[in-house]
Formats: structure tokens, sequence, C-alpha cells
């Protein structure tokens, strides 16, 4: 009798031992219909996907929002059109400010108002502190969700060093309001530009540590490399914006396609891609870490002094001096605060790049103290509604990268 | 917007430009189709992003004659333009030919805009509610949508000392 046991031997110890015929036998696999969601923790945001699957391959996947869903529109067509401004800190709550500005440059647009020099420098440097918080949170949490948590530990300390440079800047943590219409609520703190260099210098260094954990890491590297492809025809058709239209190998950048604020006069890269899967996005929103950095301090050598707001009553709260003081100052301010700033009727399409693309406003005004419309194209709205096309006919396992390297925002996505 | 003129004249309703300088044009709603596939495959125009939609509700406006209007935008790289196009229907008949056929995107837009002011899409293939729920009553972005109407799915329990956004007493 020789050592190997023959296929049809009966074999007493199975699980030490495979004949050749269990290894190739047939796998039973069923058609099954699994909930991702709400609030799955690999889908960071609250959304639903049914996934149908055929073993581990996703033969459907339909994700359902509206979750989160508060009725942004609505609110904002029913208050002023300052007061809309806590409401888009909410869209993005990761990037507030962004959200802020955006908005605000869209009613400047309407209005037909330049602000002054200094606000847009330091809208860019706010915007630009974001962007990479934003970017930030999406390199942490694609190494958590794949299994690190050492990266995501890491970028929590790199985003702190952010929140807490806006904190001190705009007075909250999280959501800002920190614009205004006509410039900004305050100039920057004494002593910030000096404490937001050095949080930099150590973002920058503990992004080389980041970098050294997932970008060698063999089980990082292959669950990225080569999946949620999706090229650059689908991309644009579906309405890509951002960093994820960018890794397709579309060169689409609204600070270069459209310079507003200062842009013009910074010089920056914009990264391109050439995949369009998850490794290329993934490595967009490094690249443009290293950017924002060199934007925010190029901005500081050039930040010219000046004012922050512009001086007219009817669109910047008057002086506290001249509201205590004179009747001017007085009935500016009532009028401002009760009836909002008279936007002159008309419409206007502006956009503005957040941290995942193209954050358009139409606004459409009657000439009353309230906008009529806020229509916000939110990046996130088109880019989510691609899941299924990407990831139909792909792994499950492949549905986390993918989910992550979009960066899906719910309270844009679902307003 | 010359050219599609000049191509399409019978499509085009209106023209004009924006305070801020954007252009724009009022296209006759089944003539859209034809427009949008002129814009996206005209090898020089090149408007191949797609980069949102959404609906309006004149009923306040000065002009208010058709109700509704759905807005365009689309994006063309080659010209490093946005193109703004506008869609009027009656509040007797919204109904609009779907984008869908030629761009993904339009199909999550289109759901947005059946949603919120209940406009429906011609040869839409799924054209369901995207945000609020299937047992939803109404379209919730039209004018005549009262901010206080609320349909609970479950009810609400009264708090008194909160404020519950605007339009509303803060008494639930």
């Amino acid at each position: 009798m020789s050592d190997h046991p023959k296929p049809e031997d009966s074999n007493p110890d199975t699980d030490a031992y495979a004949h050749e015929s269990e290894l190739e036998a047939h796998l039973q696999t069923k058609r099954m219909y699994v909930n991702m969601g709400p609030s799955h923790p690999a889908t960071h945001g609250t959304v639903r996907m049914r996934v149908e699957l055929e073993g581990e391959t996703i033969l459907k996947a339909d994700p359902e929002i509206g979750f989160l869903h508060r009725g942004f529109q609505k609110s904002c067509e029913n208050v002023t059109w300052t007061q809309c401004l806590p409401y888009t800190d909410r869209l993005n709550y990761v990037s507030a400010l962004m959200n802020n500005f955006g908005f605000l440059n869209a009613v400047e647009k309407l209005i037909g108002l330049e602000i002054p020099e200094r606000a847009q420098y330091i809208r860019v440097i706010g915007s630009e502190l974001h962007r990479m918080q934003d970017h930030l949170t999406l390199v942490g949490a694609t190494g958590l969700e794949l299994g690190g948590f050492a990266p995501f530990l890491l970028v929590l300390e790199g985003r702190e060093l952010i929140m807490d440079r806006v904190s001190e800047l705009t007075g909250a943590r999280l959501t800002t309001s920190y614009g205004r219409v006509g410039g900004l609520n305050r100039d920057l703190p004494e002593g910030w530009i000096e404490k937001v260099l050095k949080s930099l210098d150590k973002i920058q260094e503990l992004l080389v540590e980041v970098k050294g954990l997932l970008l060698r890491n063999r089980i990082f590297v292959d669950r990225m490399k080569g999946t949620g492809t999706i090229n650059a025809e689908d991309a644009l058709n579906f309405g890509f914006t951002g960093p994820c239209l960018r890794a397709t190998g579309v060169d689409y950048d609204v600070r270069k396609a459209k310079p507003y604020w200062v842009y013009n006069q910074l010089d920056f890269d914009v990264p391109i891609g050439e995949h369009g899967d998850n490794y290329d996005r993934f490595l967009m929103r490094l690249e443009e870490l290293h950017q924002s950095d060199r934007i925010i301090r190029q901005a500081f050598k050039q930040l010219p002094g000046g004012p922050i707001i512009v001086d007219d009553w009817r669109i910047a709260l008057p002086p506290k001096p001249e509201v205590y003081g004179t009747i001017e100052g007085v009935m500016s301010h009532f009028k401002l605060v009760m009836e909002g700033i008279q936007v002159p009727p008309g419409e206007v399409y502006d956009a503005t790049e957040a941290s995942n693309g193209e954050l358009g406003w139409y606004l459409v005004s009657d000439g009353r103290g309230r906008p009529y419309k806020v229509h916000v194209r939110a990046p996130g709205f088109p880019i989510l509604s691609s899941v299924s096309h990407i990831i139909e006919g792909k792994m499950l396992a492949d549905l986390i990268p993918t989910f992550d390297t979009i960066n899906m925002i719910g309270g844009e996505v679902e307003q | 917007m010359d050219r599609v003129s000049a191509h399409l004249p019978e499509a085009v309703a209106e023209r004009y430009v924006d305070r801020a300088g954007g252009a724009w044009a009022v296209i006759h709603a089944q003539h859209l189709p034809a427009v949008v596939a002129f814009l996206k495959n005209d090898p020089e125009l090149n408007f191949k992003l797609f980069v949102s939609a959404d609906g309006v509700d004149r009923l306040h406006l000065a002009e208010n004659d058709p109700r509704f209007e759905v807005v365009y935008f689309l994006r063309s790289l080659t010209l490093n333009e946005h193109v703004r196009l506008k869609v009027r229907v009656t509040e007797t008949n919204p109904e609009v030919p779907s984008l869908v056929p030629l761009f993904k995107g339009a199909n999550w837009w289109e759901r947005f805009v059946w949603d919120f002011y209940g406009i429906r899409f011609t040869g839409h293939p799924d054209l369901r509610r995207i945000l609020m729920y299937e047992e939803f009553q109404g379209h919730p972005l039209r004018k005549d949508y009262a901010l206080r109407d609320r349909q609970p799915l479950i009810p609400e329990r009264p708090i008194k000392d909160i404020f519950r956004g605007p339009g509303t007493s803060g008494h639930s």
C-alpha cells in the first residue's frame, strides 16, 4: 500500500489532508441578497447598498441614498442669503470652509462684487487647509478599512493639527460658517501663520510615515491596484470631476481651468493619473496634499494687508462703533439682519474646486432678501451614481476600497 | 450656441446672457435630445462632461408661464466652457425627454428632479424617487408645498424647547 491515499480511499483525517478530488470539487454557491448599510462600517456615510451576490461576485448593486436628507434647498430658500451659510457647512462636514466660500463666491458673482485681495488670499488658505484635511481623512480611512490601523492614527494627528488651526481661525472645529458675503468674518489671529507653518511641517513628516506603511504594503497595493477601474469616457459620461476624474487621465481642475480668487498668482501642479483605478485615485490625494502645502506656503508669503470685507453697508455689517454711534449704522445693521442682503434679480451658475471636484451653485434671486432657488451640484453625487457601473461583475471585497476612494460624503450627496 | 442655432434653428426658443456673463439657451422640450447630442458629438464643441441638472419652480417669479424649468449644465473640455440649457414645461404636462441614453450621469439628476418637482422624464429607465421615500406624497421643492408640511414615517414626538428649522413655530 502506498503512502498516498487514492481519491476513492476513505480519508479519516479530512481536515489535515485534502484529496485532490476534494480540491477540485465544485463549491456550492447560491444567489444572495446582502444589505450593506445604512451606516455600514465600510461605507463611511449613511448609504444602503442592496447587493446581489453570486458567490463573491457582485451581480447587481443598487445604492440607496436619502437617509440624511434634511431639505437643504428648501431650507435655504426660506432664510436670508447669509443664513444659508450654516447649511453649507453641513454639506461636506470635513471641508466646511470650501463649501462656505464656494457658496459665497456664487452669491458675489450674482451681485457682481469683487472682494478685497486679503480676503481672497485667506479664502485660498482656508480652502487648501480643508482640502488637506479632507484628503488626510480619505488616506487614513482607506488604510483603516483595508485593515491598517497605524496609518489612521498618524493621519488623525495631522487632522487634529488642522482642526486646531481652523478653530483658532474661525472659532469652530467642524462647522465653521467663517465667510461672509463680500469677504470674511474676521482677520487672522495673532501668531497664526507661524502655527500653521509648524503644523504643515509636522503633517509632511507624518505623511512620509503613512506612505511608508501603505504604499510598501503588498496587501494594500494588491487590493487597490486594478480594482474599481473606470475609463475616462465613462467618467465624463457620469459627470466625474476632481481627483476621481483626474485619476482617469483627464486634466480638469477648476482652479486652473477658470481661476477664481488668487489661484492664478500661485504656482502649483495638478496631478494626473492614467488607470482610473483605486490606486490612482489614492495617489491623487497624496500628491494633492503636497500641492496644497505648496499653495498655503506661497499664499502666506504673498499675503497683502488691507481690509477683509468690502466697505459697503448694503452687503457687509457696519463696524460696531458705527452701529452704536450713528443712526445710519443702526439702520444698515438692522436691515441686513432682518431683511438680508438685497441681491438683484437674476441667475448664475458658478463653480469652485472642492476637495472632491467641482462644487457648482446655480442661484436664482427674485430681488428680495432670500434666495429664490439654490441648487448645489455636489461633486459626490454623480460619482456615487457610478458605483453600480464600476462594481458590477467584480468581487465584493473590491467594493470597500472603491467606496473609500470615491469618497462619498453623505451630507452633500443627500443634501 | 451660434453653431447650435445654425444647425438646429427650430430648437432654440430664446438666448440671453446672465449678469455674470454666462450664456443661456432655452430649448423646446422635444428638441432637447437632438441639441444635447449635437453638443456632445460635434468634435469642435465636445461637451462631454455632464455637470448637473435641476428644476426651478417659477410660481412666484414675475414671469411664471410655463411654470417649471429644467436646467442643464454641460462642460466642454476642449473649449473650457460651460453651456447652460433650459427647458420650460407647463404644470399640466410636465414632461421632458430623458437624457439617459446620452449621458449616464443624467440618471440620478433626473430622478432628483422627478422626486422634488414632479417633472417626468420620458424614456428614463428607472424613474424612482431618490432622496424621499416611496410613500411620500407630493414634491417638496415645489413652491406650493408648505415648508411646515411634515410626513413622518413614524409619529414625531412633541419637543417644546427645540427650534425645528426655518418656518416652524418650534412646536411640532
